[in-house]
């Protein structure tokens, strides 16, 4: 008996030495609301691929801190050459993949020139357009020549789409991601989850966490039964705002109200007739009461929207006014257009605020004497018959990418704005380096964009962050879609 | 007694979703968030759910597509497993044997899974729920007319039948399928209950109704995180499908008292 109690006084003992001495050793599960399609940030649209591996799993050159920032990642440093017509980045030394393979001057270039190739899967070809070669002089010198000045290149750089892969391995990343980063890729359990241990030869500070796991759970009810079980102890991005009030009066939990860069859209494919009509888009905008949406679908959470651009950006001007709630009016423009027996199917993939807002929207629509089929989507069918197959009549969705208003001047875009004007303003903004000319240029393209009523434009989805009141370091705002965890840790 | 009582709230109930098909107090299909969580009033009576709609009339459409679903489950069952079940009463062993056998491989598969592969296939809808529900059922009215007909093929007046030059169809429809037609009835009632708590069950884990159509376990699954803020609209879709069960398994009871071989005087012979 008294050995005994001793032996387990000494247990206890040795326990509290060691909680103060190491961090806490436990996995960490993330909640998602969508499963990415595949593991490759460099050749996919899909936020949850960067969700996943962003800083975690892949690093790029440069890199976005929580306060969005660009700071050093595999570059150390970089400057410009006098012309501005050249970026000379400083690699750094002794950086190896996954599999052991080492990252060089090399490795870059490979990663750059295959992003960048004409024809490559990227989905962001224009963070690369202006780069005209890319020279390894030697194994930590990177010279990135340009055919124009592009004052975003570090930034660019730091994209997820811009992360560095190895020849042997880009091909496989999509199944079996292999980077440089504190994480490495155990598994995927298809339907369920992804898991990532930590990289005990990583080049940095180690992560702190042994494992972190991300598991997708659309359903905002089996989301917060998962939290509240603790099957899931953080949520980035929480699918049910109504229930925010009760879970931030429960101490186990902290509730954090951040920005994010998605816009939330109802996005209209303006090929299909009648919707190539201008006044049948502006009926469908002037159908839709936002402030309903705002309040039926987020709870007060969300702030309207009346173009493609966060409330939170310098260049943001309020739209909401250009074509605001008026069903009357909405109803005399398909009059005027002479458009009857409207037909139209409302695609939804499976996050909650889509599926919400669409419930509400179709009821909307049907008010001003729109037939609305609601059409539920998984999430792989949205990206591939919607978003690349571009077979929808309308859809929505947040587009969760950094000044993304770009997307609107590529007329093969999923929404199919054909508006040259646009384009050619767009085009001047990439090679604009005066921050007030940019502004400018921005301003106009908003207004342009809700002038000609091309998507619907519904509200700033919000950063609804739930997480375990003792995890440290989750990110508050989204700055770029990822759920960088190489800084997490519990407290105890 | 239980048949009256039964009979008369399954009859209350039936009407309601009849009248639902053409007309509710408020429509469900338009939302006005601005009258939202409204607590019960004279307007509407048991108040208004997250989208402004009437909860009465929600109740009321959700009737209409519950009812609709365990009718169209059961009338699948009925229409394939009663011939089914026939035929292996008088088709001989080796019939007996391959659709007796294949019914307890049907058996092995709870109605949910068949959702799941229905809804993988086909996509999620009532009509599919109402299917693979309609599925289940098929080797309970086989297993039940199979055993009914053994039954009767037993009695005297089939030799009499069969003397008479009757061949094994004729019998298995002019003097097995009258017979055991109470049975039948007795059954279908009570899977009607087990459907509605299918359909509603489906529908609640997403497989069953998609939006806009309403049904008692998608206006549940809604209600799960609005719990604290409005725990009244769990509540009502809950109570409608515990009452509309309890309607008709106290029906089928009645029924089983008053029509079921077991429990009445011989069977009736034509």
């Amino acid at each position: 008996m008294a050995r005994r109690l001793l032996l387990s006084l000494a247990l206890a003992f040795a326990t509290t030495i060691s909680a103060i001495a190491a961090p806490v050793d436990r996995p960490l599960i993330i909640g998602m609301r969508l499963e990415p399609p595949h593991l490759d940030p460099t050749a996919g649209a899909a936020a949850a691929i960067d969700e996943v591996l962003y800083a975690n799993v892949f690093e790029g050159l440069t890199r976005i801190d929580a306060e969005g920032h660009v700071v050093p990642g595999l570059a150390t440093d970089w400057e410009f050459g006098d012309d501005g017509l050249s970026l000379t980045l400083t690699l750094r030394d002794g950086v190896t993949f996954h599999d052991g393979k080492p990252f060089n001057a090399d490795v870059a270039k490979f990663s750059l020139d295959r992003a960048r190739a004409p024809g490559a899967e990227n989905a962001q070809p224009q963070l690369f357009a202006a780069i005209e070669s890319v020279a390894a002089p030697d194994p930590t010198t990177l010279v990135i020549h340009l055919s124009r000045p592009d004052a975003d290149l570090p930034y660019s750089l730091a994209w997820g789409d811009a992360v560095m892969v190895h020849p042997d391995s880009a091909e496989t990343n999509k199944q079996t991601p292999v980077g440089t980063g504190p994480f490495r890729f155990e598994r995927w359990r298809r339907g369920d989850r992804i898991v990532l241990v930590r990289n005990d030869d990583y080049w940095g500070e180690a992560a702190k966490l042994p494992r972190v796991e991300f598991a997708f759970v659309g359903d905002p009810t089996v989301a917060l039964a998962a939290l509240m079980a603790g099957d899931i102890n953080a949520f980035p991005s929480f699918g049910a705002p109504e229930t925010l009030p009760v879970i931030a009066a429960d101490p186990r939990f902290t509730v954090k109200s951040g920005t994010t860069e998605g816009e939330t859209i109802m996005a209209i494919n303006s090929r299909r007739p009648p919707l190539d009509q201008l006044a049948v888009r502006q009926a469908l905008a002037r159908a839709v009461d936002r402030q309903a949406l705002v309040d039926g679908a987020m709870y007060g959470t969300a702030t309207p929207i009346g173009a493609p651009m966060p409330p939170h950006d310098p260049a943001y001007i309020d739209l909401t006014g250009v074509n605001a709630y008026d069903p009357a009016s909405a109803k005399a423009l398909l009059a005027e257009a002479g458009v009857e027996n409207l037909k139209l199917t409302l695609s939804l993939p499976p996050t909650s605020y889509a599926r919400r807002s669409g419930e509400i929207i179709a009821s909307e629509l049907r008010e001003v004497g729109i037939d609305v089929t609601l059409e539920p989507v998984e999430w792989a069918e949205w990206l591939s018959r919607i978003f690349r197959g571009k077979d929808y009549d309308l859809t929505i969705v947040a587009h969760t990418e950094p000044s993304d208003i770009g997307i609107y001047g590529r007329p093969d875009y999923y929404f199919h704005v054909d508006d040259p004007r646009l384009t050619e303003i767009l085009d001047a903004l990439d090679v604009e380096t005066d921050p007030a000319a940019r502004i400018e240029l921005l301003q106009e393209a908003q207004r342009r964009i809700a002038d000609n009523a091309v998507n619907v434009f519904l509200f700033q989805l919000p950063k609804s962050g739930v997480w375990d009141a003792r995890l440290v370091g989750m990110w508050e705002n989204s700055p770029i879609q990822a759920n960088d965890v190489t800084g997490v840790y519990w407290s105890k | 007694m239980r048949l009256w009582i039964g009979g008369g709230a399954t009859a209350f109930l039936a009407g309601l979703a009849l009248i639902a098909a053409w007309w509710t107090p408020y429509p469900v299909g338009t939302i006005a968030i601005a009258e939202r969580f409204q607590p019960p009033s004279a307007e509407h009576l048991l108040g208004t759910d997250h989208y402004g709609r009437d909860i009465v009339s929600m109740l009321m459409a959700g009737a209409s597509t519950s009812l609709g679903v365990a009718a169209l489950a059961v009338a699948i069952g009925v229409a394939f497993g009663v011939p089914l079940g026939l035929l292996a009463a008088s088709g001989g062993r080796w019939v007996d044997a391959v659709v007796m056998r294949s019914a307890d491989l049907a058996f092995a598969f709870p109605a949910l899974i068949v959702a799941v592969i229905l809804t993988t296939l086909l996509g999620a809808s009532a009509m599919n729920a109402a299917i693979a529900v309609g599925i289940f059922n098929v080797p309970v009215f086989a297993r039940l007319a199979a055993a009914g007909g053994r039954r009767v093929l037993a009695l005297d007046f089939i030799d009499a039948a069969r003397l008479s030059g009757k061949g094994r169809a004729r019998i298995a429809l002019e003097h097995v399928a009258p017979n055991i037609a109470p049975v039948v009835l007795t059954q279908a009632a009570t899977q009607f209950a087990i459907a509605i708590l299918a359909e509603a069950g489906l529908s609640y884990v997403g497989l069953g109704a998609q939006p806009p159509t309403v049904s008692w376990g998608r206006m549940l699954n809604e209600a799960q995180t609005m719990i604290a803020i409005a725990p009244q609209l769990a509540v009502w879709p809950g109570l409608a499908i515990v009452a509309a069960v309890l309607a008709i398994t106290t029906f089928a009871e009645g029924l089983r008292a008053r029509l079921d071989p077991r429990f009445a005087r011989a069977v009736v012979v034509d």
